[in-house]
């Protein structure tokens, strides 16, 4: 009843209001507690240059950055150590300015937990900046002005890490239309964004306005969770400067900071699951990001530092700006340190976040957020149930997927099931697992599932492509073998034709060419052979006067069968016998060239294979061609 | 290592199964009033029998006990399969019929969350089958029986088979609505004559309607907890009363109004308890309301037309069969695809 007159309520206040603030809504979603208030009681606050700085090259999407300094170097702040390679890249500057004391492999703060490239700075405290080149990107062309954002070091500070440049980047897919700035910060704990936005408003909406700019995007929408007054207001008033840019608060329900369901509660659009936003025209960017943009532009300054927020189980929760490469055992120190009971420490958040791998890992571009992790905090999930197919799962999934069916197909390993019932379109969120009654980890089925089918994929192309290869090889060594045979045959005709001896070929060219003649030659090499052998033997007869008959005996035999010639004048006649095999070699590979000239088809050599291994050459040719041309294509651009 | 979320919210499967119990109570309580205290001991002994079932068959499987039997969703079997018997049935068939429901339609398919039958249907059907004589004989409501049992009367009859001294099974026992309604339009009365039997009440059977009445409010309540998702007890609520309607217009004269059927025999206990049940039932919400109104029809046919004094069991269990089907053809559209 109560459900009933809630909707009746909520469908006359949809149909009377007028409001500005109009959102829509996507389906499911989760009320976790926020957490929020114990980490922004203090503003933000900055720590302490380290002793040490630890500087993964894989800080965001895509491929690792190459190193431009060797240890022992000295550099300044801001200076860039390592420089973007590739397309989908992102350079790494020097947080501070020191010395370069090592570039090793050491843990990273991934959930694999193992230990990746880093380059280890020893600061020298003195903090000085390399000259920096602030850009008046008002009066510079914007292709410069993205080219130059390569070299910056911002990649998406959200969590997503994906290099800012490329997001800026004109495809020619669509034309940008409107800009999504996500301020939803949904995830439970998390306030570094809600904390700039509070204290940094101004600034963000300098970087929108670049943005904005950059994309050429006629509009700009903010979107906040509506638990975030302080930061709301911030930007509202802040954004009064600027047409077009409206704050729009959206209700607190985890996901709405999922890009595309921001993007669905802001502009009622749904994202195709197989296009990127971009395609329809909405590129999105976290607060964090524009800044950053807005500090590369204004004052030259690239990616060095990030807001952090540590919370959970310390003794005072609250966000700091810090370096990159700060080590969290010194940012759990200033937050009051950890109390006792704390087992491990989480990076991001409680629904999407991962267990570091240890504390001793540094703080990366995607560090939004380290909670210490306790029992009471976050209880070990009691053994899992069967599941009862409640579908309470399904009632939350913010991709309206139905989750029990793809525990079910996970779980039985039926894979191609699991994929045909959108497995990919999950995005991990956790709201499936938030409610099961039967505690059973779905996220971590479906996590499963995907990487299973990632790697059957894998080797399935691996397989393909290996087959491919033997084929080709098998018809490469039979093609090369009947070149040989050629080969062999015309030398061995032009040096009898040097020796002026023709008769034996002649003889065969006047007879056409059949398999009695191939019979006929095999039959005189067999009887060659014969002879050769019972020569030896003669040889070997005489050397030794006791052995007589009864090694004899079986030789003449066969010889007689294969008639001709006898043991006395064995050497001539096995020369005659070679040349009648060339002869014939050499008939059979004029019969086949003839023959493949009547069929109207090039002489390749590869005339005695099946037509569909032949296919499957041409097939091959075709996409070794391709490929050469897409090398080569590639290199000049 | 990747194993977020680190929150949950979630009811426990007894939490669930706990309001389920709970929410039968109000039945419960005017099924004693109307028909006597002997449906406790009913439900008694088909608990019992569930858990002992349950738990022996888990040792013989090798399974965990206690937390299966924690669960709690063998009693709610136990009362749902007990809450369907005629009151006052024979000890032996409440026991045949829980192990029955337990042991075969549950634990041979294995266990909780892989039966695709209902238990408690399953278990009702296959005494039907065997027992018809005794599913078929309801004792009267205590205000319309000749000689109310006490509840000691009660207790001796359901052990013993024993009525008092001087009284007569007749005495007790009475047609339910459903089945005078059927002989009656047999011998050509009209379904407004036959209606001012005093079996009859308001809107159904005398007495009966009481408990109808009772797990109506308890299914509310599960729907108000979201225990139950609305649309399996709207669709087979909306579908019954359509279907009884057509052709109570259509021929009036022989086909009762929608309030009888959906307030006679098993309608609201169907509505919000045992076509609720979640595992041998369908998952998309489109498919939810496909089932409902299927084992709307297939018991108001069975009712109306079948041979059986109600429908609901075997409606239930011929939908069961169609669920997978159900299922796959009702997915929902994924955020980002076109359907």
């Amino acid at each position: 009843m109560n459900n009933i007159i809630q909707f009746a309520s909520k469908l006359i206040k949809d149909l009377t209001s007028d409001n500005a603030n109009e959102v829509y809504k996507f389906h499911g979603g989760v009320h976790p507690d926020g957490h929020k208030h114990e980490s922004t009681t203090h503003p933000i606050a900055q720590l302490a240059i380290p002793e040490t700085l630890t500087l993964p090259l894989r800080q965001h999407v895509g491929y690792i950055p190459k190193v431009k300094v060797k240890v022992g170097d000295y550099v300044l702040k801001g200076e860039m150590i390592a420089e973007a390679e590739g397309n989908v890249s992102a350079a790494i500057h020097a947080p501070t300015s020191g010395t370069i004391t090592a570039i090793e492999e050491a843990v990273i703060p991934h959930p694999s937990g193992l230990p990746d490239m880093c380059v280890t700075l020893a600061p020298d405290g003195k903090d000085q900046w390399t000259p920096l080149n602030p850009i008046d990107w008002k009066n510079t062309p914007i292709n410069e002005l993205i080219t130059s954002l390569r070299s910056s070091g911002i990649v998406g500070l959200g969590g997503a890490t994906f290099p800012t440049h490329i997001k800026l980047r004109k495809d020619g897919a669509s034309d940008i239309h409107t800009l999504v700035i996500n301020a939803a910060e949904c995830e439970p704990y998390i306030t570094c964004d809600d904390m700039l936005m509070r204290e940094r408003a101004d600034e963000i909406i300098k970087g929108i306005e670049i943005v904005q700019h950059l994309l050429g995007a006629a509009k700009v929408m903010i979107g906040i969770e509506d638990n975030k007054p302080e930061a709301t207001s911030a930007m509202h008033s802040a954004s009064q400067t600027l047409a077009n840019v409206s704050v729009k608060t959206v209700p607190t329900l985890y996901p709405s900071g999922d890009a595309r369901r921001l993007i669905h509660l802001l502009l009622g659009v749904e994202v195709p699951h197989h296009k990127r936003s971009t395609e329809v025209g909405i590129q999105v960017f976290n607060v964090a990001t524009v800044l950053a943009i807005y500090r590369y532009f204004t004052f030259g300054e690239p990616s060095v530092s990030r807001v952090v927020t540590v919370t959970g189980n310390v003794d005072t929760p609250q966000n700091f700006e810090v370096l990159l490469g700060t080590p969290v055992p010194l940012l759990i120190a200033a937050a009051g340190g950890a109390k006792t009971d704390t087992t491990h420490f989480v990076m991001g958040g409680p629904m999407m976040g991962f267990d570091l791998p240890g504390i001793n890992v540094p703080i990366t571009k995607a560090a939004n957020c380290i909670i210490a992790a306790s029992p009471s905090l976050f209880a070990p999930p009691p053994p899992a149930m069967p599941c009862i197919r409640c579908t309470r799962c399904a009632d939350v999934c913010p991709v309206n997927l139905q989750p029990q069916e793809l525990y079910w197909f996970a779980k039985s390993e039926n894979l191609e099931k699991a994929r045909d019932y959108h497995l990919f379109d999950c995005i991990e969120c956790g709201c499936c697992t938030y409610v099961c009654p039967s505690n059973i980890p779905l996220v971590q089925y479906y996590r499963y599932a995907k990487s299973e089918i990632i790697a059957a994929d894998k080797a399935q192309e691996a397989a393909d492509l290996a087959r491919e290869r033997n084929e080709f090889r098998l018809a490469r060594i039979e093609r090369e073998k009947l070149e040989r045979a050629q080969k062999h045959a015309e030398r061995a005709a032009s040096a009898k034709n040097d020796e002026s001896k023709p008769e034996p070929v002649k003889a065969d060219k006047e007879r056409p060419a059949s398999s009695a003649e191939a019979d006929d030659a095999k039959k005189a090499a067999i009887a060659a052979a014969v002879a050769r052998a019972k020569a030896l033997k003669l040889a070997a007869a005489q050397s030794d006067a006791t052995k007589t008959g009864s090694e004899e005996a079986p030789a003449p035999a066969i010889v007689e069968n294969k008639s001709e010639p006898t043991a006395t004048d064995n050497d001539e006649q096995a020369k005659k016998d070679k040349q009648a095999l060339i002869a014939a070699a050499i008939e059979r590979a004029k019969a086949q060239k003839l023959a493949a000239a009547q069929a109207g088809v090039a002489p390749k050599n590869t005339d005695d294979l099946s037509p569909k291994v032949k296919a499957e050459i041409t097939e091959i040719e075709t996409i070794r061609a391709r490929a050469k041309q897409m090398v080569e294509n590639k290199d000049a651009d | 290592m990747n194993r977020s979320p680190y929150i949950t919210d979630a009811p426990t499967v007894s939490v669930i199964m706990l309001k389920v119990l709970l929410a039968l109570v109000p039945g419960i309580m005017a099924y004693v009033w109307v028909y006597g205290a002997g449906i406790l001991v009913t439900l008694s002994l088909a608990t019992v029998t569930a858990l002992v079932t349950e738990a022996a068959i888990l040792k013989i499987r090798q399974r965990p006990i206690s937390p299966s039997l924690a669960d709690l969703s063998a009693v709610v079997t136990a009362w749902l399969l007990a809450l369907a018997l005629p009151p006052l049935a024979p000890w032996w068939l409440v026991v045949v019929g829980s192990f029955f429901a337990i042991a075969i339609a549950k634990q041979l398919y294995g266990g909780l969350g892989y039966n695709p039958f209902n238990p408690a249907m399953v278990g009702y059907a296959v005494l039907l089958i065997s027992f018809p004589v005794i599913m078929t004989k309801w004792p009267a409501p205590l205000m319309l029986a000749d000689a109310p049992l006490s509840a000691f009367d009660q207790l001796k009859f359901i052990f013993n088979h024993a009525l008092p001294v001087g009284v007569q099974l007749d005495a007790v026992t009475s047609a339910t609505p459903l089945d005078y309604l059927k002989t009656q339009l047999m011998l050509k009365h009209e379904v407004a004559d036959i209606t001012q039997a005093p079996i009859f009440g308001q809107f159904g059977a005398k007495g009966g309607e009481m408990v109808t009445a009772g797990y109506l409010l308890g299914g509310l309540y599960l729907v108000q907890q979201r225990i139950i998702s609305w649309h399996l007890p709207t669709a087979f609520i909306a579908t019954l009363a359509l279907i009884s309607l057509i052709f109570n217009i259509m021929d009036p004269t022989h086909f009762t109004n929608p309030a009888f059927h959906l307030m006679t025999g098993a309608s609201m206990l169907c509505a919000f308890f045992i076509i609720t049940d979640p595992i041998s039932g369908p998952t998309t919400p489109k498919g939810k309301l496909y089932f409902a109104a299927g084992v709307a029809v297939l018991t108001y046919l069975i009712r109306v037309y079948g041979g059986y004094p109600d429908g609901v069991a075997f409606a239930v269990l011929i939908m069961n069969m169609c669920v997978p089907l159900i299922d796959a053809y009702t997915q929902p559209r994924v955020f980002g695809h076109k359907h």
